[in-house]
């Protein structure tokens, strides 16, 4: 252990044994669990428009696409599932210093999510098993009370969140936690806009995760009908959240100016207050001066604030036990700012092309550039949350609890974090492994995957053989 | 009844919710991991992946809506246990993560050697899930999990109440998994697999029994204040669940699976109940009462307020959930 000794001393200085490890469990966790999350948020929606025009249409091409989407939607609800469920124990086992005395504060947000986390499962059971075996057009149905349920859980969650970052609905006295207003939680002033913000994060990542699939299918030369509706289908969601999503983030910004000067300081490397603010574009602080950053006049100003005179405040206004850790908030800032801004260009540019009459389904570049598309806004997902939960320290409740204080003493978690790593590489390595080999055998034309061990492979000799086959 | 009865009770309908469908679900697992190699346990495995597929999920919310109620509800006690439990808690997280997975994976794996691996690591997990979580109630029932700060890491759950609430609960999870497989073999027209699982059923039923009847005595010694209750007020519970488990067991023996369901859930239902109503009314038994333990009024009303919209909005779904994964019709295919 004593080699774990010294990482923990250089890495953590002087902070509670359990810090790191849990802020590193907690993000590894939570940056896995998003992306699930996602696809629980917006899946349902896409899957309903192509299995509506399925029904109503007669698209058999959309109806097979939502019978197979679907099917994902299977397995990624599932490990998403559990690794909500990892959430739900870890808010305890990683940070009893907030859910000792800030459970009941908190609590009521996620009592809801629950509550619509249980519509999304039962709904996915029905629907999942409904296929010939109910009506058309009342299995089409089921399916809506899941993307609700899926909307409002992500509310009730990204509300616990913007509670974090502007609390409400609580007051301290003497070093209690007195005056409890759940209902202000649930309901706090910042939740809408970052709601928003993720919910259109959301529809962005899967819209171009899944339009890349299809459109990496086409650069293989399958180029059929099937792939081309695929590929439009999750685009049209995608291409609507990637234009939406600039402006909603920029109002989500405005507010940082008055609410967290230290993170909207960090966003913009602005180490002193000047007015009006320069926006700088890439740049690291080292020690204590911006590097390697392009200036451009005014331009923070305008976006940080509306405004061409109203300053960014600088970080010699804030005291250095008060700041985030600076350049990974930065970084991950401009790298969400900078991928959003390119998407947004892009579908634009498509849609602009597709409009004029030019097939850019037929362009291999373009392809590839779908198909970069997806990653691209996984990272811009990744890095607007880094930005938002590492710019929010060294608070776990905004000017009110440290995370240093929420973090249990327990040096062990180092231990757990190791093994949690492993465990969630296995679990990555499983669903790839497990995905890929769906879409090969649909491509061979088997829709209808049997059940394990199923029948077929009582003969002997066929064990090695694809079940099923 | 006080505001925090309500809500520790509406915590307690989630603890026996779980306790029942989630364990018909893990339960299951036990027939899978012993179903034998890949040919021969085809059918039951066929059988195991048609019947907890449409609901398991479902069924696993109730550990969140646990969690949840428990750390809005009681946040002090929540962070206790979480703080004195953490090894158990991690070891039933595991199990779960890897059981959810594994099934999902299994389903649609590429080759037979990985379902294999997917199907054993499914099996497996839902037996460690169980056994872990009875232990944490044993620890909770025998006043180990301190009111402030953190007990012992080891002996809080190595101890003789938390190990027969782990096996008790490994027992009634297969009992239940076993009474409804039974039951959808023979609906589904698996005469020959219904006839081998009633065997299994009951002879885990036998034992089951035993070993709860059984714990009785080492728990009297080991945690006076829930034997005190098991034997006072919660007597008729106890009494009722040896009833319904004899019952279910000659119900069982005269194939006579359909009301076979009823009596088993009657039988684990009255168990767990027997147990929240014998630690009545300690939250954390010996350290903390539901009372005490408590969080503010408005969250208390803010979380009964959810209770009732689940009552009307997820219980109706639910139920149609169940039913049609009950009936005739989904049955077959």
């Amino acid at each position: 252990m004593a080699v774990l000794d010294l990482v923990q001393e250089v890495l953590a200085g002087q902070d509670p044994a359990g810090l790191l490890p849990a802020r590193q469990q907690m993000a590894l966790s939570l940056g896995w669990h998003i992306v699930l999350a996602s696809f629980g948020v917006a899946f349902p929606a896409m899957i309903f428009v192509a299995h509506w025009r399925g029904v109503y249409r007669d698209d058999a091409n959309a109806l097979t696409l939502a019978q197979r989407w679907a099917k994902v939607s299977a397995v990624l609800f599932a490990i998403g599932a559990v690794s909500g469920t990892v959430l739900s124990f870890e808010m305890g086992l990683l940070w009893p210093g907030l859910m000792g005395p800030f459970g009941d504060v908190l609590g009521l947000p996620f009592a809801f999510e629950g509550l619509s986390f249980f519509t999304e499962a039962i709904f996915l059971g029905i629907y999942l098993y409904g296929w010939g075996r109910m009506p058309p057009r009342l299995h089409l149905l089921m399916i809506l009370p899941m993307a609700v349920a899926g909307v409002v859980g992500t509310y009730c969650v990204v509300a616990v969140n913007a509670w974090m970052n502007m609390p409400v609905g609580f007051a301290i006295e003497g070093g209690e936690v007195v005056d409890i207003r759940p209902w202000e939680v649930l309901f706090n002033p910042g939740a809408i806009l970052q709601f928003a913000h993720m919910w259109v994060a959301a529809y962005m990542v899967v819209g171009f995760l899944v339009a890349g699939v299809y459109a990496a299918g086409m650069l293989r030369g399958r180029r059929n009908r099937h792939h081309r509706l695929g590929f439009t289908m999750a685009f049209v969601f995608a291409s609507v959240a990637a234009v939406i999503q600039p402006f909603v983030g920029h109002l989500l910004g405005l507010r940082i100016a008055t609410r967290q000067p230290a993170k909207l300081a960090a966003f913009e490397l602005a180490t002193t207050t000047e007015s009006p603010s320069p926006l700088r574009l890439g740049g690291l602080l080292v020690d204590g001066e911006v590097r390697y950053s392009l200036d451009i006049p005014y331009l923070g100003s305008i976006i940080a604030r509306n405004s061409f005179t109203k300053p960014v405040v600088g970080l010699d206004e804030i005291p250095v036990a008060d700041q985030p850790p600076i350049n990974i908030t930065h970084v991950a800032f401009q790298t969400m700012v900078g991928i959003g801004t390119l998407l947004a260009v892009a579908v634009v540019v498509y849609w602009f092309a597709r409009w004029r009459g030019w097939d850019l389904l037929a362009n291999r570049w373009m392809l590839r550039a779908a198909v970069a598309a997806g990653p691209l806004a996984l990272i811009a997902l990744e890095a607007g949350w880094i930005a938002t939960e590492v710019g929010r320290q060294p608070w776990v409740v905004y000017d009110v609890l440290r995370t240093a204080d929420a973090a249990g003493d327990n040096p062990d978690l180092w231990i757990l974090l190791v093994a949690t790593t492993i465990l969630y590489t296995a679990l990555t390595i499983g669903a790839i492994t497990v995905l890929r080999s769906m879409s090969r055998r649909w491509r061979a034309g088997e829709e209808d995957l049997p059940s394990p061990y199923g029948p077929e492979l009582q003969e002997p000799g066929v064990d090695e053989r694809p079940v099923g086959s | 009844m006080t505001l925090q009865v309500a809500v520790a009770a509406a915590l307690f309908v989630g603890v026996v919710a779980y306790a029942l469908f989630g364990g018909a679900d893990f339960g299951s697992g036990f027939y899978d991991l012993t179903a034998g190699g890949a040919r021969r346990g085809a059918e039951l495995r066929t059988l195991v992946d048609h019947s907890i597929g449409p609901v398991w999920e479902a069924n696993h919310v109730w550990l969140i809506y646990v969690l949840v109620m428990w750390w809005t509800g009681f946040p002090q006690s929540f962070a206790s246990a979480m703080n004195t439990l953490i090894l158990p808690m991690l070891f039933a997280l595991l199990g779960i993560v890897l059981r959810g997975s594994a099934f999902a994976f299994r389903k649609f794996a590429p080759t037979m050697s990985q379902a294999r691996l997917y199907g054993t690591v499914f099996a497996g997990s839902s037996l460690i899930t169980p056994f872990f979580l009875g232990t944490v109630a044993g620890a909770i029932a025998s006043g180990r999990v301190p009111a402030q700060g953190r007990g012992d890491l080891w002996t809080s759950w190595l101890n003789p109440t938390s190990i027969l609430g782990g096996i008790i609960a490994v027992g009634t999870c297969a009992f239940l998994g076993g009474v409804f497989l039974t039951a959808d073999a023979d609906r589904g027209g698996h005469a020959a697999l219904a006839d081998s699982l009633r065997l299994r059923t009951l002879a885990v039923g036998v034992a089951t029994g035993v070993v709860v009847f059984a714990a009785l005595v080492p728990i009297a010694q080991d945690s006076p204040t829930l034997a005190a209750g098991l034997e006072g007020r919660a007597a008729p519970l106890i009494v009722a669940s040896a009833l319904a488990g004899a019952g279910t067991l000659v119900l069982l023996f005269r194939r006579r699976y359909s009301p076979a369901r009823v009596t088993a859930v009657v039988a684990v239902a009255s168990v767990v109940t027997g147990w929240g109503v014998g630690q009545y009314p300690w939250l954390l038994v010996d350290q903390v009462r539901i009372e005490d333990g408590a969080g503010a009024d408005a969250t208390l009303v803010g979380l009964l307020v959810v209770v009732g919209l689940a009552a009307v909005l997820v219980v109706p779904p639910l139920v149609y959930l169940f039913r049609l994964t009950q009936s005739q019709e989904w049955t077959r295919g």
